[in-house]
């Protein structure tokens, strides 16, 4: 139960965050996108603040075999750099800068009762569908093969 | 390149960075885990015995926060420009896209560059890179 608490509230948080921040309007991700025209730098700073509080807390974290609530510290340990991870970011890249959304704020303006971040997030949970559709295929063709180990996030 | 400083909010964007590095400092300190937008939601589609009830309280408080936001600020405006059929087809590019990269603006961006991770530098100079040539194709070029 503290985990769910701690999950929910966690969420909360980062919502709270991406409403201030002004990364939830896909009109400001654009305009920081957007190098060649009237660049807005903001979100930069989104980033930096976001990184510089967080940087303390996996420094922190990653001398710790277990959470302040007791569940296994689970850091990625994935060290691999393929094409997996490059196309597939720069899929995500593309997605991001038709539109100005990234997960995260698509979920705070589904929240929102925006319409339009709706479809957008039916297309997106899609396509993650359509990925575990192509790994499950690709490991039972490829039933000789030993397994691909499934990468934790980031 | 010139500077829109009549959207510049330095403080606010600063400030909003600090909430999410607290929800992910929050996130990783009290459950152990990276606070990955796009993973978390993701792994509901393999689901897993008591792999469940995090993800979508998680989740829940994403879409809770425009709710609860108005007590404490003014809600600002979310403009989306995009029509349908870009929505969709930006939203299969996102979904498929941080599968592969196992990550997104969060779980690589945030969590990862404080992490250090070179794997995450690399998944986030791609995707900044992809933003930028892909707002400068569809607004300069097209």
């Amino acid at each position: 139960m503290p985990i769910l608490i701690a999950s929910l509230v966690a969420g909360l948080v980062f919502g709270f965050g991406l409403l201030l921040s002004g990364m939830a309007n896909p009109a400001r991700v654009l305009g920081f996108l957007d190098l060649a025209g009237r660049w807005d730098p903001s979100l930069a700073l989104v980033m930096a603040g976001a990184v510089g509080v967080g940087s303390l807390a996996f420094a922190f974290a990653a001398r710790r075999r277990v959470s302040l609530l007791g569940a296994p510290m689970q850091l990625p340990s994935a060290r691999r750099i393929d094409r997996r991870l490059a196309l597939g970011s720069v899929a995500f890249g593309i997605g991001w800068g038709l539109v100005g959304f990234c997960p995260g704020p698509a979920l705070v303006a589904l929240g929102a009762g925006e319409h339009k971040a709706l479809v957008f997030m039916l297309a997106m949970v899609a396509g993650m569908g359509l990925f575990e559709w192509l790994e499950r295929r690709r490991n039972t063709v490829a039933f000789a093969a030993p397994p691909t180990p499934v990468e934790s996030d980031a | 390149m010139t500077l829109d400083w009549s959207n510049f909010t330095p403080m606010t964007a600063l400030a909003g960075g600090v909430l999410i590095g607290i929800a992910v400092s929050l996130f990783v300190l009290l459950t152990g885990r990276i606070a990955g937008i796009s993973g978390v939601l993701g792994g509901l589609l393999r689901p897993a015995r008591g792999d469940i009830g995090w993800r979508v309280a998680f989740l829940a408080g994403l879409i809770g926060a425009p709710l609860l936001y108005p007590l404490f600020a003014p809600m600002p405006e979310l403009r989306i420009d995009a029509g349908f059929a870009t929505l969709i087809v930006a939203g299969l590019l996102v979904g498929i896209g941080t599968r592969y990269a196992a990550g997104c603006t969060s779980g690589h961006g945030v969590c990862g560059i404080a992490r250090l991770s070179p794997r995450s530098l690399v998944a986030t100079l791609s995707f900044m890179a992809a933003g930028f040539g892909t707002v400068f194709v569809v607004r300069h070029l097209i």
